[in-house]
Parts: structure tokens; sequence; C-alpha cells
């Protein structure tokens, strides 16, 4: 199958792109990098009328630190793509987890033009981006023509593809706190073949308390176990519960996560694999960011 | 009517179409030039394509048909569904003394045509326990079907299951007696002096060199080295496994195959050659090119056969309308039994310009040769004429040669096997990999190759028909299955959820050969396009179950997905 015959117009501004979307409604869909939308398109998943590309607007370009009231914060414009995270000294610098996990989004050519902005929106519950950003409590600014809105991560995820994002609306940037002094990332994924999307991932911030399996504060945020990135509140409870003694922690935050998850079945994995494997991640990412490390097999 | 088609043989679709449009069939024309990877898929007959052919009749217009992915994942053959009951009976010394095995093979709706969708499932009972020496021996075959998809030949055919069943139960069986693997295969593998044999399941082995790839195989994987790595890994809780397989290949099969069952499928191959004015080889011929290098193999036997420069010959086929008749490629036939029609052809232009050069040089044609595209002498080689001379002479001034005498620019002839059934080749692989026993992740860490294949032509394309054949096996051992809903709903018909090896996951393939060239040919090539297919799923599947065993856990079922490793372990 191809894609149906659709109109195609490439917006020159934010103000224009807005005006497009305004005008054709729920007739149009925006194009970013298309890795996520094109082949929807040529299964027919998707059948749209109108194209609006948002590829040419600078207002979406750039990654930039911004100081709001003495607290470093990071901003990732919608149309950063991967690969240009994957270069970035600054997010490597104030937001080492995104570093961490752009190594496991799709291939080098997919990375070349898959967008963040579009993987935040595209809302993929088996995603790593949209995991990273509930983790870090990033927080997405959303353009309207009347005006511009922040939702924080943990309200803009609703469900499989569906977020906060209204119809005329665009996502323009993210932006996240600096990472803070003590805190560590952790990131793990298991994926049939490098690039496909993960049967389990695991991103995880926190910051650990030396010589202890304690952590002060910790978020350890599961994808493809659900229909969204799943924040695991229980096994983060106990993750920071100093009564939990040292050496069972992490055994039963692992049991913990049958509260936290309650993934789906398909066809490669089944609910009770997808939440063993959970455990398995929970156990190895907290020990990496304790740096334990010990027992750890896999070669670079 | 012309066909343009994406096919592994044109004549054999010339036939269905002439046959079953009735048109006669010189009217009509099927073009597959080089369609890329066909692996056997495009073999068989398939509705689609005969209703673009029909339309096209009964429009009288040009009708084009494409299908899309999911189109071909629910109407394309599926391959190698079987569920195989088997056990094996050995001696305290590990000598095998009797196999039974019983399959049940699913084939979809209907059997695939012309081919059927027998084969796959009477090669798998037949090659059971191939490689050893034990006589005695029960198979039986239940071919089903079944509310999914067509089933029927895939590349190496029947190989990889009856290799996967049989290594696994001598691996089982050197378990039980307490041998190394390698040395109850050494203890059974037919010997040196069996040639030519006869299997218990009627199959004739000219003479195959297990032992020579046995020792060869455990060279090159440094075996015992890796025992020794295994033993120190698991002090460390890492879990490698190291699986053996051997294998025998069924290659160039001869016209009794298809001809008995009235197919009009044939196992010969044609050629025709002529040299051009400029001094250049024409080559058309009947086996086809899919990106194996068939084309590439062609070349070089006309221009060793003749004696020019490999740039001077140029090779045709993949149109009825430009090659003559063939079989085309299937079966690993096309280097050993179009090369032959190639050589052969060769030889016999050869001669007739050396017929020419003799009569021009007043020389007896004994005494001349032909070498890098120059006439020259068969003692001394000085150069007498070149090649290019000859054609002009012959196509522009043969008013020069004395009364009487035509040049004969052109050769044709054709080939069939004759002294044997098939050409079977055999060999040995290994595999080394590491299970992440807590998530059932597969890491591959080598894999090796011993083959023999006769003679070779070309070693880079048979390391690379192997390499390619190993990791196609790899992938039916660790990856790819149709998997279907209660209702028979293909569920995973996109490349998305339909998980075919990827080079990130594979690991270096060591190729090595020992050569025992068919005396039944004058080149003494014998397939190997499907060699590196048929072992190295049972390679993989040992080296899992290798790795598992101080663990208690076994798989019996391919692809060992992490979930199926799993539950053998016990961890969900
Ligand atoms: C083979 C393959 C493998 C992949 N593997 C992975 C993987 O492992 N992990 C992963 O995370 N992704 C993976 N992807 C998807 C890839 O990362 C996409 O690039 C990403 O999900 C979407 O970004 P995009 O810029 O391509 O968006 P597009 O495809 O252009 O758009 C996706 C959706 O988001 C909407 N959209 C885009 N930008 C905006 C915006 N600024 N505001 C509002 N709506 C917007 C579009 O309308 C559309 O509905 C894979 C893709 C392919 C083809």
């Amino acid at each position: 199958m191809k894609a149906r015959d659709c109109r195609y117009e490439r917006a020159r501004s934010l103000q224009e792109a807005l005006d497009l979307l305004h005008r054709h409604g729920a007739d149009a869909r925006l194009i970013a990098g298309g890795q996520s939308l094109v082949p929807a398109l040529n299964l027919r998943m998707a059948a749209p009328d109108m194209l609006i590309d948002i590829g040419a607007l600078d207002e979406l370009r750039g990654i930039r630190l911004a100081d709001a009231g003495g607290a470093k914060r990071l901003r990732i414009g919608a149309m950063v793509t991967h690969a240009e995270i994957a270069r970035s000294r600054d997010v490597a610098l104030y937001a080492p987890l995104l570093s961490l996990a752009v190594k496991h989004v799709a291939h080098a050519a997919i990375r070349n033009r898959g967008t963040f902005g579009g993987s935040i929106a595209h809302a993929d519950p088996s995603a790593e981006f949209p995991a990273c950003a509930l983790a870090l409590g990033a927080r997405m600014h959303i353009a309207s023509r009347a005006e511009t809105r922040v939702v924080a991560a943990e309200d803009f995820f609703r469900g499989l593809h569906e977020t906060a994002i209204l119809p005329g609306e665009i996502l323009i940037a993210v932006d996240m706190a600096s990472i803070e002094e003590g805190f560590r990332p952790g990131f793990a994924e298991l994926a049939r073949r490098s690039g496909d999307y993960a049967l389990v991932g695991l991103a995880l911030q926190g910051k650990p308390l030396r010589g202890r399996t304690l952590f002060e504060a910790v978020a350890p945020v599961f994808f493809s176990v659900g229909d969204r990135p799943i924040f695991a509140r229980a096994a983060a409870q106990i993750l920071m519960d100093a009564s939990v003694a040292d050496d069972t922690r992490i055994r039963l935050a692992q049991a913990a996560l049958t509260d936290d998850l309650n993934p789906p079945s398909d066809p490669q994995a089944s609910s009770a694999t997808r939440l063993h494997l959970a455990r398995v991640l929970l156990g190895r990412v907290v020990a990496e960011v304790l740096e334990m490390g010990a027992g750890e097999s896999r070669d670079a | 009517m012309t066909v343009h088609q994406s096919t592994q043989t044109p004549y054999q679709m010339q036939d269905v179409y002439a046959r079953h449009l009735g048109i006669p069939e010189a009217n009509i024309r099927v073009v597959a030039k080089d369609v890329g990877g066909s692996f056997g898929m495009k073999l068989h007959v398939y509705g689609d394509e005969m209703t673009t052919a029909a339309m096209a009749v009964m429009l009288r217009r040009p009708v084009k048909y494409v299908a899309d992915r999911l189109e071909s994942f629910l109407s394309d053959i599926h391959a190698r569904s079987h569920r195989v009951r088997a056990r094996m009976a050995v001696a305290a010394d590990g000598t095998i003394t009797a196999m039974e095995v019983d399959d049940v093979t699913g084939i979809g709706p209907f059997s695939a045509f012309p081919r059927t969708s027998a084969v796959e499932g009477n090669q798998v009972v037949r090659l059971m326990g191939g490689p050893y020496a034990n006589r005695n021996y029960r198979g039986a075959l239940k071919v089903v079907f079944q509310n999914k998809v067509m089933m029927s030949q895939y590349r190496a055919v029947g190989h990889p299951i009856a290799c996967a069943v049989t290594e696994a139960l001598v691996d089982r069986a050197a378990e039980a007696c307490g041998l190394d693997p390698i040395e109850i295969r050494r203890r059974n593998l037919l010997t040196d002096e069996a040639y030519p044999y006869k299997s218990p399941t009627g199959y004739v082995f000219e003479r195959l060199s297990h032992h020579q790839c046995l020792a060869g195989l455990e060279r090159a994987c440094d075996y015992a080295g890796l025992r020794k790595d295994q033993m120190e890994a698991r002090k460390r809780g890492i879990y490698r496994g190291i699986g053996i397989a051997a294998f025998i290949e069924i290659t160039s099969p001869g016209p009794a195959f298809y001809g008995v069952g009235g197919a009009h499928i044939t196992a010969q191959d044609g050629c025709v050659m002529h040299v051009d004015p400029s001094g250049s080889v024409r080559c058309q011929v009947s086996v086809t090119e899919q990106g194996q290098g068939t084309e590439a193999i062609m070349a070089q036997i006309a221009a060793s056969a003749i004696g020019v420069p490999i740039e001077r010959v140029r090779v045709i086929s993949g149109d009825t309308e430009t090659a003559p008749y063939g079989g085309s490629t299937w079966a690993s036939r096309g280097a050993s039994i179009g090369g032959e029609t190639v050589l052969i052809t060769g030889r016999a232009l050869r001669d007739q310009l050396l017929a020419l050069a003799a009569v021009i040089l007043q020389e007896q044609p004994s005494a001349l040769d032909i070498a890098d595209g120059v006439v020259v002498d068969v003692g001394g080689g000085r150069e007498r004429i070149t090649i290019a001379e000859l054609a002009r002479i012959a196509y522009y001034r043969p008013d020069t040669l004395p009364p009487g005498v035509q040049p004969q620019m052109t050769a044709s002839r054709n080939h069939v096997p004759r002294g044997q059934a098939f050409a079977f080749t055999n060999g040995m692989q290994a595999s080394h990999l590491e299970v992440d026993v807590e998530t059932g992740f597969v890491r591959l860490l080598g894999h090796w190759v011993v083959e023999d294949c006769g003679r070779i032509i070309n070693p880079m394309l048979v390391d690379e028909q192997v390499r390619g054949g190993v990791v196609q096996g790899i992938g039916a051992a660790l990856f790819e299955e149709c998997i279907y809903s209660a209702e028979g709903q293909l569920l995973n018909g996109t490349m998305a959820d339909y998980l075919v090896p990827m080079a990130s996951e594979m690991p270096d393939i060591y190729v090595g050969h020992v050569s025992t060239p068919t005396l039944h040919s004058e080149l003494g090539a014998k397939g190997a396009g499907e060699a590196g297919t048929a072992g190295s799923s049972a390679a993989v599947l040992n080296a899992v179950n290798d790795a598992l065993r101080p663990l208690g856990a076994r798989l019996s079922e391919i692809p060992m997905t992490p979930e199926r490793i799993l539950k053998a372990l016990k961890k969900i």
C-alpha cells in the first residue's frame, strides 16, 4: 500500500503554521522528521488531506541553556533531530539521561531526520524520549494562535499516541531543569535487534546515598510496558525508604513493580515476560547508578 | 505475450503460461533480469501473477501488478513449518544404533504448483541422520493442510529441520554417554572408506569429507580454547555455549528429480556462445542471476575455457528470448550444472577458433593454444594471431580463406547431470554464543563453517554464499517466525514485526574449505548456495542448549526467543 494523495504546505513561520492548522482543522497533520508519520501514511494508518511541514521553522530549532531565576534549564527545540541530541555537549552536561537514551533510538539514518519534538508529540509508548521526559520532569511548550502554554510531562502523556496537545496546537520546545549535584542518570532497554523498539526499557535519574542502596530521590520510568511511559512509584518509594534494609531494598523494589506495572501481552512478549524483564532492568540500572556494577557481564 | 516477472525460473514460467493460458510456448517471452534475493520463494506459481497475465490476455493490453509488503507476506510461500518427534538409540560407547522420526508439516491450504509442498517434508525425513553411519532408521511424514499461508520450498529445503533435529539428538546422546560433542560425531560420521555410500533413505554420496571438515572446524574455532573459556566464564556466572552441527546438502539435482513426477521442469541447461567481430565473447546461458554472482562465475568459466580475458566475456541471461532453454536457478545448481554447460560450450568454441587459426597459420590445431585472447604456440607460447584478428577475417574477409572453409564462430551445448541423482556436499558448523540467563537474550560471539562444495570456482562468492546462508539459518534459530492468531490471522506481516536477522546482531563468520571435486563433471563443482543455511540453525540451537546445560534448561523449539528461553529457565 502507498500513502493516500494529500496536499502539502511548508510553513515559513510558526505563525503561518498555526494559521494553516487553524484553517484546515482536523483534516491537517503536522509533519516534522516524518519518521513515524510517513510509515503510518504508507500503511494508511493515517490518511490526512493535508500535510503541514514544520521543518523550516527557525522558532523550533536549537538547544539552549537558559537561566530561570538562578536555576539553569535546558531547552530543546521541537525540530532538534535525534542526531543533534547525540552530538550536543550541552545535553551531555545538563541532561545526560538523553545522551544515554539516544543511542537506542532507531538507526543512524532515522536519527538524522527524526526529531525530539516529533518523538514527544507522537507519544509512542515504546519510545525512549517520552520516558526520559517524564523521568526528568520536563515541561512541554505548546503554542496555539492564542497563547503558548506549558504542560508538565506528568500531565502530558495521556495514552497511546495521545497527549495534551489540542487541535490547532504545535509543540515548540521541551525544557528541563539541568541535572543537579549528586544526581546520576541510568538507562537500559532490551530490544530484539539494535535499533528496534524495546520489549521493555527503563529511564532513571536519581540521587544515591553513598555506600547504601538508598536514594534521596529517584525517578524510574519504564517504557514499552503500557499505553504511555510509566513512573514506577511503588518501586521508587522503596528505593527512597530508609527503614528498609540495604540488602533487601532492590529486591523489594523489584517485587513492588507488580503494583506499578501491568504490561500488555503481544506476539513478542507476554505480560509476565515484560514484568520479569522490567524487574531485571530495575536491578541492573539501580546497580549501575549505585556503582555497584558487580556481576555485570555486558562487554562494551 | 511478454511477462516481466520477479522469478528465478523464467523457462518454467514460460511453460506454465503457455499451458494455462492456451498460448503457443514460442509466443511467450518471460523476462527476469537480476531480480534480487529469491531463495526458492520465486520458484512457485502464484495466483496474483497468473491473474495479472490472464488479465493482460483478456484485456489485450499491458497490465502491471505490484504487491505491497503485507500482500507479499500473505501470498508468497512461507517455509519450514514442522512439528517433529524423534528419538535416537546409542550404545554406551556413543555409537548411534537407531533413529526414529515422525514429522508433521503444515503446508497451508493447498500444495504449491508445480513443485508441490511435499518436497520439503520428504527431504526432512530423508536427510535425518544423513552424516552418520547408522543404518537403522524409520521416518514417517504427514503433510497436513492448514488455514494459513502456503508453505513450500525455501533455501536448503528440509535441511535445516533435519539437521537441527539430528544434531540436537546427537548432543543429547553425547550427554547421555558422557562424551564430548566433537568426539561423539567423530565416532559416528561416515568414514572415508565408506564411499560411494547409499544412505538408509536411498541417497547416494559419491564422496564426502566429514572427518577433514570436523578436524578443520576444531582447529578453526580453537575448540579446546572455547571450552576452557566456557568453564572460566561459568565461574563468573556467565553462560556461554558451543554448538556443533554436521550437515549434508543436496545440490545439483539430476533429471529424475522432477522428471519422474511429470513436471515440466528441466534439469539441463543450455549455452550459446559466439565471438563477435571485435573478438569479444557473448555467452548466452539459461542459469539466472539473483545477486549471487552467477554471471561473474559464468564469465570466469567461459574466459578460462576459451583463453580470453574475463573482461572480454559478456554473459546474457534472464530472458527466454535471448538465452537458450534451461533449468535456471534452484537447488544449488547454477555453478555446477550451468557452469559445466558453459565450460563445455567454451571448449567447443575454443576448438572451433583453433581450427580456423590452424587453417590461417597452416599449422596443426594441436600445436596451438589460446591464452589471454591470443593464439599461441603450444610449445614456447609465441604469439601467432589474436582472436580479434581471427574474428575480423572470419566475418569480413572469409574470401581470403582456402576454398570450402566455413569459419564457425558460434558454439552451443546442453548439459544435464547423468552420473548421479544429486551432487551431495557436506560440512561442519560451530556456533559460540552467550545467553543472558536473566533476560533470555542471546549474544552471538562467533560462527565457523568448514565445508566441501567440490571445486571452488570463485572463493569470494562461495564464502559470501556460505555467510549469507549462515545468517539465514541464524534468523530461523533466533528471530524469524510467522505468528498466527488462533483464528489463523497472520499477526506480524510487516518488517517491523517479522524480525529478520540484521548485521548488528551477527557474529563474525569464518568460512573454511575442504575440496572434493565431483568426478561426474569436468568442472568438479558441486553447489554452495544452501550449505550455510543447512547447518547454522542446528549449531545455534545446540550452542544455546550447551550454554544452559548447567542450569538444567533445554530448548526444542525455534526461534529461541527471549521468552522461550526464560520459560525453559523457569523464570516466567
Ligand atoms: C525503522 C524505525 C525505527 C524506529 N525506532 C525507534 C526507536 O527505537 N525509538 C523511538 O523513539 N523512535 C523510533 N522510531 C521513530 C523515530 O524516532 C521518529 O523520528 C519519532 O518517533 C518521530 O519524530 P519525527 O520528527 O519523525 O515525527 P513525524 O513522523 O514527522 O511526526 C510524528 C507525529 O508527531 C506529530 N508532530 C511532529 N512534530 C510535532 C510538533 N512539533 N507538534 C505537534 N505535533 C507534532 C506529527 O503530526 C505526527 O503525528 C523509529 C522509526 C523507524 C522508521
